[in-house]
Protein backbone atom coordinates (compact mmCIF):
# COMPACT_ATOMS: atom_id res chain seq x y z
CA UNK A 1 0.00 0.00 0.00
CA UNK A 2 1.38 3.45 -0.85
CA UNK A 3 -0.86 4.91 2.14
CA UNK A 4 1.51 2.69 4.24
CA UNK A 5 5.18 3.24 3.01
CA UNK A 6 4.53 6.99 2.92
CA UNK A 7 3.20 6.75 6.86
CA UNK A 8 5.78 4.17 7.72
CA UNK A 9 8.54 6.44 6.14
CA UNK A 10 7.65 10.20 7.92
CA UNK A 11 7.66 8.14 11.09
CA UNK A 12 11.01 6.37 10.43
CA UNK A 13 12.22 9.95 9.36
CA UNK A 14 11.26 12.06 12.53
CA UNK A 15 12.39 9.10 14.37
CA UNK A 16 15.54 10.24 13.20
CA UNK A 17 14.80 13.97 13.23
CA UNK A 18 14.49 13.16 17.09
CA UNK A 19 17.36 11.54 17.67
CA UNK A 20 19.76 13.21 15.89
CA UNK A 21 18.32 16.53 17.72
CA UNK A 22 19.16 14.98 20.82
CA UNK A 23 22.45 14.13 19.71
CA UNK A 24 23.32 17.79 18.95
CA UNK A 25 21.27 19.08 21.87
CA UNK A 26 23.26 16.86 23.96
CA UNK A 27 26.71 17.79 22.62
CA UNK A 28 25.79 21.80 22.46
CA UNK A 29 25.07 21.80 26.41
CA UNK A 30 27.51 19.51 27.38
CA UNK A 31 30.54 22.01 25.36
CA UNK A 32 28.23 25.07 25.99
CA UNK A 33 30.25 26.39 29.13
CA UNK A 34 33.89 25.11 27.55
CA UNK A 35 33.03 27.03 24.24
CA UNK A 36 32.11 30.61 26.38
CA UNK A 37 35.27 30.40 28.05
CA UNK A 38 37.38 29.69 25.17
CA UNK A 39 35.23 32.31 23.01
CA UNK A 40 36.49 34.69 26.26
CA UNK A 41 39.86 33.59 26.49
CA UNK A 42 40.85 34.56 22.80
CA UNK A 43 38.68 37.75 23.08
CA UNK A 44 41.14 38.69 25.93
CA UNK A 45 43.90 37.43 24.34
CA UNK A 46 43.75 39.96 21.68
CA UNK A 47 43.20 42.88 24.27
CA UNK A 48 46.16 42.18 26.12
CA UNK A 49 48.61 41.94 23.87
CA UNK A 50 47.24 45.95 23.19
CA UNK A 51 46.89 46.88 27.28
CA UNK A 52 48.97 43.87 28.55
CA UNK A 53 48.07 43.12 32.02
CA UNK A 54 50.79 45.08 33.82
CA UNK A 55 48.84 48.04 32.82
CA UNK A 56 45.87 47.48 34.08
CA UNK A 57 44.22 45.45 37.24
CA UNK A 58 40.33 45.17 35.98
CA UNK A 59 38.73 42.74 34.22
CA UNK A 60 38.26 44.59 30.39
CA UNK A 61 36.21 42.12 29.21
CA UNK A 62 33.44 42.91 31.93
CA UNK A 63 34.13 46.93 31.68
CA UNK A 64 32.51 47.59 28.01
CA UNK A 65 30.52 50.46 26.16
CA UNK A 66 28.77 49.45 23.69
CA UNK A 67 29.14 51.01 20.46
CA UNK A 68 27.87 50.55 16.71
CA UNK A 69 27.61 51.38 13.04
CA UNK A 70 26.42 54.97 14.44
CA UNK A 71 29.71 55.81 15.81
CA UNK A 72 31.39 57.90 13.79
CA UNK A 73 34.95 57.31 12.38
CA UNK A 74 34.68 53.60 13.41
CA UNK A 75 32.88 52.23 10.06
CA UNK A 76 31.47 49.45 12.03
CA UNK A 77 28.57 47.14 10.54
CA UNK A 78 27.42 45.60 14.06
CA UNK A 79 27.12 46.53 17.49
CA UNK A 80 30.87 46.01 19.16
CA UNK A 81 32.23 46.88 22.35
CA UNK A 82 34.75 49.46 23.58
CA UNK A 83 36.92 47.98 26.42
CA UNK A 84 37.89 50.17 29.45
CA UNK A 85 41.39 49.45 31.36
CA UNK A 86 41.37 50.63 34.88
CA UNK A 87 44.74 50.29 37.08
CA UNK A 88 43.44 51.42 40.62
CA UNK A 89 40.15 52.69 39.39
CA UNK A 90 41.85 55.13 37.10
CA UNK A 91 41.05 54.52 33.53
CA UNK A 92 44.45 54.01 31.67
CA UNK A 93 43.08 52.82 28.06
CA UNK A 94 40.29 52.09 26.01
CA UNK A 95 40.22 49.43 23.50
CA UNK A 96 38.00 50.72 20.35
CA UNK A 97 36.71 48.48 17.71
CA UNK A 98 37.24 49.87 14.04
CA UNK A 99 36.51 48.78 10.65
CA UNK A 100 38.86 49.62 7.64
CA UNK A 101 36.40 49.32 4.77
CA UNK A 102 38.80 49.81 2.08
CA UNK A 103 41.08 46.74 2.35
CA UNK A 104 42.44 44.88 -0.56
CA UNK A 105 40.10 41.94 -0.65
CA UNK A 106 37.47 43.33 1.95
CA UNK A 107 36.99 44.59 4.98
CA UNK A 108 40.02 44.58 7.71
CA UNK A 109 38.35 44.15 11.37
CA UNK A 110 41.36 46.20 13.64
CA UNK A 111 40.99 47.05 17.65
CA UNK A 112 43.12 49.97 18.38
CA UNK A 113 44.02 50.53 22.46
CA UNK A 114 43.82 54.42 23.04
CA UNK A 115 46.39 55.75 26.45
CA UNK A 116 44.56 58.38 28.24
CA UNK A 117 46.95 61.02 26.74
CA UNK A 118 45.27 59.88 23.23
CA UNK A 119 48.65 58.56 22.20
CA UNK A 120 47.98 54.94 20.47
CA UNK A 121 48.76 51.53 23.02
CA UNK A 122 48.33 49.21 20.36
CA UNK A 123 46.92 48.29 16.89
CA UNK A 124 45.96 44.63 15.86
CA UNK A 125 43.80 43.19 13.06
CA UNK A 126 41.71 40.58 14.23
CA UNK A 127 40.15 39.40 10.82
CA UNK A 128 41.28 40.33 7.05
CA UNK A 129 41.42 38.48 4.12
CA UNK A 130 44.27 40.41 2.62
CA UNK A 131 46.35 38.60 0.15
CA UNK A 132 49.12 35.90 1.80
CA UNK A 133 52.73 37.37 1.33
CA UNK A 134 51.46 40.64 0.55
CA UNK A 135 48.91 42.28 2.36
CA UNK A 136 48.79 39.94 5.33
CA UNK A 137 51.59 41.78 7.18
CA UNK A 138 48.88 43.92 9.28
CA UNK A 139 48.78 40.51 11.06
CA UNK A 140 51.13 40.63 13.86
CA UNK A 141 52.18 37.00 13.34
CA UNK A 142 53.36 37.81 9.97
CA UNK A 143 55.32 41.33 10.48
CA UNK A 144 55.45 43.78 13.45
CA UNK A 145 54.36 46.25 11.11
CA UNK A 146 51.36 47.40 13.22
CA UNK A 147 53.87 48.03 15.86
CA UNK A 148 55.14 51.20 14.04
CA UNK A 149 51.42 52.49 15.68
CA UNK A 150 52.39 52.78 18.90
CA UNK A 151 53.07 55.88 20.78
CA UNK A 152 51.64 58.21 17.98
CA UNK A 153 48.41 60.46 18.62
CA UNK A 154 46.78 62.80 16.78
CA UNK A 155 49.85 65.33 16.53
CA UNK A 156 52.16 62.75 16.17
CA UNK A 157 52.94 62.91 13.31
CA UNK A 158 49.84 65.44 12.18
CA UNK A 159 47.15 65.06 10.08
CA UNK A 160 49.29 64.95 6.80
CA UNK A 161 51.75 62.73 7.74
CA UNK A 162 49.17 60.27 8.50
CA UNK A 163 49.74 58.23 5.48
CA UNK A 164 51.52 55.40 3.64
CA UNK A 165 55.14 57.05 2.41
CA UNK A 166 54.39 56.78 -0.66
CA UNK A 167 51.16 59.04 -0.15
CA UNK A 168 53.87 61.73 1.35
CA UNK A 169 53.30 59.86 4.92
CA UNK A 170 55.19 58.22 7.40
CA UNK A 171 54.15 54.90 7.36
CA UNK A 172 55.64 52.44 5.71
CA UNK A 173 53.93 50.30 2.69
CA UNK A 174 54.31 47.02 1.66
CA UNK A 175 56.77 46.05 -1.15
CA UNK A 176 53.49 45.13 -3.53
CA UNK A 177 50.87 45.92 -1.21
CA UNK A 178 50.00 49.69 -0.84
CA UNK A 179 46.40 49.60 -0.69
CA UNK A 180 46.36 47.10 2.90
CA UNK A 181 48.42 49.56 4.71
CA UNK A 182 46.62 52.93 3.53
CA UNK A 183 42.96 51.56 4.65
CA UNK A 184 44.91 50.19 7.92
CA UNK A 185 46.68 53.59 8.42
CA UNK A 186 43.14 55.58 7.81
CA UNK A 187 40.81 53.48 9.93
CA UNK A 188 43.47 54.02 13.03
CA UNK A 189 43.61 57.98 12.53
CA UNK A 190 39.78 57.82 12.17
CA UNK A 191 39.57 55.84 15.22
CA UNK A 192 41.58 58.21 17.09
CA UNK A 193 39.80 61.59 15.97
CA UNK A 194 36.38 59.18 17.29
CA UNK A 195 38.71 59.23 20.80
CA UNK A 196 39.42 62.31 20.53
CA UNK A 197 35.96 63.73 19.71
CA UNK A 198 34.22 61.30 22.54
CA UNK A 199 36.54 62.28 25.07
CA UNK A 200 34.54 63.07 27.51
CA UNK A 201 32.32 59.62 27.12
CA UNK A 202 35.64 57.51 26.79
CA UNK A 203 37.84 58.88 29.36
CA UNK A 204 35.34 61.02 31.76
CA UNK A 205 35.71 59.73 35.10
CA UNK A 206 32.18 59.33 36.81
CA UNK A 207 32.82 56.60 38.37
CA UNK A 208 31.41 53.58 36.67
CA UNK A 209 31.09 53.56 32.91
CA UNK A 210 27.14 53.64 32.63
CA UNK A 211 25.56 51.68 29.37
CA UNK A 212 25.32 53.95 26.69
CA UNK A 213 28.23 55.95 26.86
CA UNK A 214 29.14 56.70 23.06
CA UNK B 1 28.86 -9.54 0.96
CA UNK B 2 30.62 -10.77 4.39
CA UNK B 3 33.63 -11.69 2.37
CA UNK B 4 35.05 -8.10 2.28
CA UNK B 5 39.13 -8.04 3.47
CA UNK B 6 40.51 -5.40 5.71
CA UNK B 7 43.74 -5.37 3.57
CA UNK B 8 41.75 -4.82 0.29
CA UNK B 9 39.56 -2.04 2.15
CA UNK B 10 42.85 -0.40 3.16
CA UNK B 11 44.77 -0.57 -0.31
CA UNK B 12 41.41 0.93 -1.42
CA UNK B 13 40.85 3.59 0.70
CA UNK B 14 44.83 4.87 0.52
CA UNK B 15 45.93 4.04 -2.93
CA UNK B 16 43.65 2.31 -5.53
CA UNK B 17 40.51 4.18 -4.59
CA UNK B 18 42.01 7.14 -2.54
CA UNK B 19 38.87 9.42 -2.56
CA UNK B 20 40.96 12.51 -3.40
CA UNK B 21 43.28 11.82 -5.97
CA UNK B 22 41.01 9.11 -7.39
CA UNK B 23 37.80 9.50 -7.14
CA UNK B 24 38.33 13.18 -6.84
CA UNK B 25 35.95 13.59 -3.75
CA UNK B 26 36.07 16.86 -1.70
CA UNK B 27 37.59 18.48 -3.84
CA UNK B 28 36.11 21.65 -2.30
CA UNK B 29 37.94 21.58 0.88
CA UNK B 30 40.82 19.89 -0.26
CA UNK B 31 41.82 22.82 -2.46
CA UNK B 32 40.59 25.69 -0.07
CA UNK B 33 41.97 24.52 3.09
CA UNK B 34 45.56 23.29 2.36
CA UNK B 35 47.45 26.68 2.67
CA UNK B 36 49.41 24.67 5.41
CA UNK B 37 50.08 21.54 7.45
CA UNK B 38 48.20 22.49 10.18
CA UNK B 39 45.02 23.50 8.44
CA UNK B 40 45.19 20.11 6.26
CA UNK B 41 45.64 18.02 9.71
CA UNK B 42 43.08 19.94 11.26
CA UNK B 43 40.27 19.55 8.55
CA UNK B 44 41.71 15.75 8.29
CA UNK B 45 40.89 14.52 11.22
CA UNK B 46 37.84 16.29 11.53
CA UNK B 47 36.84 14.32 8.34
CA UNK B 48 37.84 11.01 9.85
CA UNK B 49 35.58 11.84 12.69
CA UNK B 50 32.77 12.60 10.34
CA UNK B 51 33.36 9.49 8.06
CA UNK B 52 33.48 7.34 10.96
CA UNK B 53 30.58 8.50 12.76
CA UNK B 54 28.32 8.22 9.79
CA UNK B 55 29.35 4.97 8.43
CA UNK B 56 28.74 3.50 11.67
CA UNK B 57 25.66 4.63 12.15
CA UNK B 58 24.72 4.36 8.69
CA UNK B 59 25.58 0.41 8.90
CA UNK B 60 23.66 0.14 12.17
CA UNK B 61 20.30 1.52 10.30
CA UNK B 62 20.86 -0.06 7.33
CA UNK B 63 18.25 -2.80 7.78
CA UNK B 64 15.77 -0.40 9.31
CA UNK B 65 15.63 2.40 6.48
CA UNK B 66 14.07 1.48 3.22
CA UNK B 67 15.07 2.47 0.01
CA UNK B 68 12.68 5.54 -0.70
CA UNK B 69 13.67 7.65 2.15
CA UNK B 70 17.83 6.71 3.01
CA UNK B 71 19.18 9.63 1.60
CA UNK B 72 17.62 12.03 3.73
CA UNK B 73 17.90 9.84 6.90
CA UNK B 74 22.19 9.69 5.72
CA UNK B 75 22.12 13.11 5.57
CA UNK B 76 20.56 13.94 9.04
CA UNK B 77 22.86 11.82 10.30
CA UNK B 78 26.12 13.35 8.45
CA UNK B 79 24.67 16.82 9.66
CA UNK B 80 24.49 15.76 13.13
CA UNK B 81 27.80 14.13 13.25
CA UNK B 82 29.58 17.33 11.77
CA UNK B 83 27.60 19.82 14.05
CA UNK B 84 28.66 17.60 17.06
CA UNK B 85 31.95 17.43 15.99
CA UNK B 86 32.21 21.54 15.55
CA UNK B 87 30.78 22.60 19.04
CA UNK B 88 34.09 19.38 19.94
CA UNK B 89 36.37 21.52 18.12
CA UNK B 90 35.11 24.84 19.03
CA UNK B 91 35.06 23.18 22.78
CA UNK B 92 39.04 21.73 22.80
CA UNK B 93 40.72 23.82 19.67
CA UNK B 94 39.34 27.09 19.38
CA UNK B 95 41.94 28.42 17.33
CA UNK B 96 41.50 25.97 14.89
CA UNK B 97 37.98 26.01 14.61
CA UNK B 98 37.88 30.09 13.55
CA UNK B 99 40.85 28.95 10.74
CA UNK B 100 39.01 25.81 9.43
CA UNK B 101 35.49 28.57 9.56
CA UNK B 102 32.91 27.36 7.15
CA UNK B 103 35.19 24.24 5.69
CA UNK B 104 34.11 22.63 8.84
CA UNK B 105 30.14 22.86 8.59
CA UNK B 106 30.66 22.33 5.05
CA UNK B 107 32.23 18.41 5.52
CA UNK B 108 28.53 18.17 5.22
CA UNK B 109 28.27 18.73 1.77
CA UNK B 110 31.42 16.47 1.06
CA UNK B 111 31.00 13.98 -1.57
CA UNK B 112 33.33 11.72 0.23
CA UNK B 113 30.63 11.33 3.35
CA UNK B 114 27.42 10.42 1.97
CA UNK B 115 29.42 8.15 -1.08
CA UNK B 116 31.10 6.41 1.49
CA UNK B 117 27.46 5.96 3.56
CA UNK B 118 25.45 5.08 0.88
CA UNK B 119 28.12 3.73 -1.52
CA UNK B 120 29.73 1.64 1.47
CA UNK B 121 28.18 1.31 5.04
CA UNK B 122 24.53 1.30 3.58
CA UNK B 123 25.60 -2.54 2.32
CA UNK B 124 28.32 -3.90 5.03
CA UNK B 125 28.32 -4.90 8.50
CA UNK B 126 29.61 -2.83 11.44
CA UNK B 127 32.72 -3.79 11.42
CA UNK B 128 33.96 -3.44 7.52
CA UNK B 129 31.98 0.02 7.65
CA UNK B 130 33.65 1.60 10.44
CA UNK B 131 37.19 0.53 8.88
CA UNK B 132 36.33 1.84 5.83
CA UNK B 133 35.47 5.07 6.71
CA UNK B 134 38.73 5.35 9.44
CA UNK B 135 40.85 4.14 6.26
CA UNK B 136 38.71 6.55 3.44
CA UNK B 137 39.42 9.74 6.03
CA UNK B 138 42.80 8.72 6.21
CA UNK B 139 43.68 8.73 2.37
CA UNK B 140 41.68 11.90 2.51
CA UNK B 141 44.02 13.30 5.29
CA UNK B 142 46.95 12.33 3.56
CA UNK B 143 46.80 13.86 0.36
CA UNK B 144 45.82 16.80 2.24
CA UNK B 145 48.98 16.88 4.14
CA UNK B 146 51.02 16.30 1.03
CA UNK B 147 49.04 18.82 -0.44
CA UNK B 148 49.31 21.38 2.51
CA UNK B 149 53.26 20.98 2.91
CA UNK B 150 54.15 21.16 -0.53
CA UNK B 151 52.07 24.52 -0.29
CA UNK B 152 53.63 25.44 2.54
CA UNK B 153 56.97 24.52 1.45
CA UNK B 154 57.22 25.98 -1.97
CA UNK B 155 55.06 29.22 -0.85
CA UNK B 156 56.77 29.98 2.70
CA UNK B 157 59.80 28.23 2.82
CA UNK B 158 58.96 26.61 5.84
CA UNK B 159 57.16 23.70 7.37
CA UNK B 160 54.81 22.69 10.21
CA UNK B 161 54.17 26.53 11.50
CA UNK B 162 51.83 27.04 13.99
CA UNK B 163 51.00 23.39 15.07
CA UNK B 164 50.65 25.25 18.27
CA UNK B 165 47.00 25.79 16.66
CA UNK B 166 46.12 22.16 17.37
CA UNK B 167 49.07 20.13 19.52
CA UNK B 168 49.03 22.75 21.97
CA UNK B 169 51.84 25.31 23.13
CA UNK B 170 54.68 22.49 23.30
CA UNK B 171 54.18 22.29 19.26
CA UNK B 172 54.97 25.96 19.19
CA UNK B 173 58.19 25.44 17.74
CA UNK B 174 58.08 22.70 15.60
CA UNK B 175 58.20 24.79 12.97
CA UNK B 176 60.91 23.85 10.58
CA UNK B 177 62.71 26.72 7.60
CA UNK B 178 64.20 24.43 5.18
CA UNK B 179 64.62 27.84 2.60
CA UNK B 180 66.05 30.28 4.81
CA UNK B 181 65.53 34.28 2.98
CA UNK B 182 62.59 32.49 0.77
CA UNK B 183 61.06 34.50 -0.71
CA UNK B 184 57.39 33.87 -0.59
CA UNK B 185 56.03 32.17 -3.86
CA UNK B 186 52.15 33.75 -3.69
CA UNK B 187 51.11 31.09 -6.35
CA UNK B 188 51.21 28.53 -4.27
CA UNK B 189 49.57 29.57 -1.34
CA UNK B 190 46.66 30.63 -3.39
CA UNK B 191 43.69 28.78 -4.72
CA UNK B 192 45.66 28.34 -8.16
CA UNK B 193 48.77 26.70 -6.35
CA UNK B 194 46.17 23.85 -5.06
CA UNK B 195 44.41 22.87 -8.61
CA UNK B 196 48.23 22.90 -10.29
CA UNK B 197 49.31 21.00 -7.17
CA UNK B 198 46.63 18.72 -6.82
CA UNK B 199 47.02 17.90 -10.71
CA UNK B 200 51.37 17.31 -10.27
CA UNK B 201 49.96 14.34 -7.08
CA UNK B 202 47.85 13.02 -9.37
CA UNK B 203 49.74 12.56 -12.27
CA UNK B 204 52.52 11.23 -10.00
CA UNK B 205 50.03 8.89 -8.97
CA UNK B 206 49.08 7.76 -12.46
CA UNK B 207 52.91 7.12 -13.36
CA UNK B 208 53.50 5.53 -10.34
CA UNK B 209 50.93 3.00 -11.42
CA UNK B 210 51.75 2.87 -14.85
CA UNK B 211 55.08 1.75 -14.21
CA UNK B 212 53.78 -1.27 -11.66
CA UNK B 213 51.38 -2.17 -14.49
CA UNK B 214 54.24 -2.56 -16.85
CA UNK B 215 56.74 -4.30 -14.27
CA UNK B 216 53.35 -6.46 -13.46
CA UNK B 217 52.56 -7.39 -17.59
CA UNK B 218 56.52 -7.91 -17.93
CA UNK B 219 56.81 -10.93 -15.18
CA UNK B 220 53.48 -12.52 -16.09
CA UNK B 221 53.07 -13.52 -19.65
CA UNK B 222 49.54 -13.84 -20.14
CA UNK B 223 47.47 -11.71 -18.50
CA UNK B 224 45.11 -12.10 -15.77
CA UNK B 225 41.60 -12.29 -17.34
CA UNK B 226 39.29 -9.69 -16.07
CA UNK B 227 39.62 -7.57 -12.42
CA UNK B 228 38.83 -10.20 -9.68
CA UNK B 229 38.84 -6.88 -7.16
CA UNK B 230 34.61 -6.26 -6.61
CA UNK B 231 34.30 -1.92 -7.18
CA UNK B 232 32.35 -0.91 -4.06
CA UNK B 233 32.03 2.56 -4.74
CA UNK B 234 30.15 4.91 -6.75
CA UNK B 235 27.27 2.67 -7.29
CA UNK B 236 24.11 4.63 -7.60
CA UNK B 237 21.31 2.18 -7.42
Amino acid sequence: MLGQSITRNSVLLAIFAVCTTLLIAGTFLSTRDKIALEKRRAEEKALLEVVPRERHDNSMLDETIPVGPEAAGLGLKEQKRIYVARKRGEIVAVVIPATAPDGYTGAIDLIVGVNTDGSIAGVRALAHRETPGLGDKVDIKKSDWVLGFDGRSLDNPDVSGWAVKKDRGVFDQFTGATITPRAVVAATLRTLQFAEANRESLFGERGQITAGGK
Amino acid sequence: MADVSYRELSFNGLWKNNPAIVQLLGLCPLLAVTGSVVNAIGLGVATIMVLVCSNTSVSLIRNIVSDAVRLPAFVMIIAAAVTCIELLMQAFAYEMYQILGIFLPLITTNCVILGRADGFAAKHGLGPSIYDGFIMGVGFTAILVLLGGLRELSGTGALFANMDLLFGPGAANWEMVVIADYQPFLLAILPPGAFIFTGLIIAVKNLIDDRIKKRQDALKEKPVKGSKRVRVTGTIS
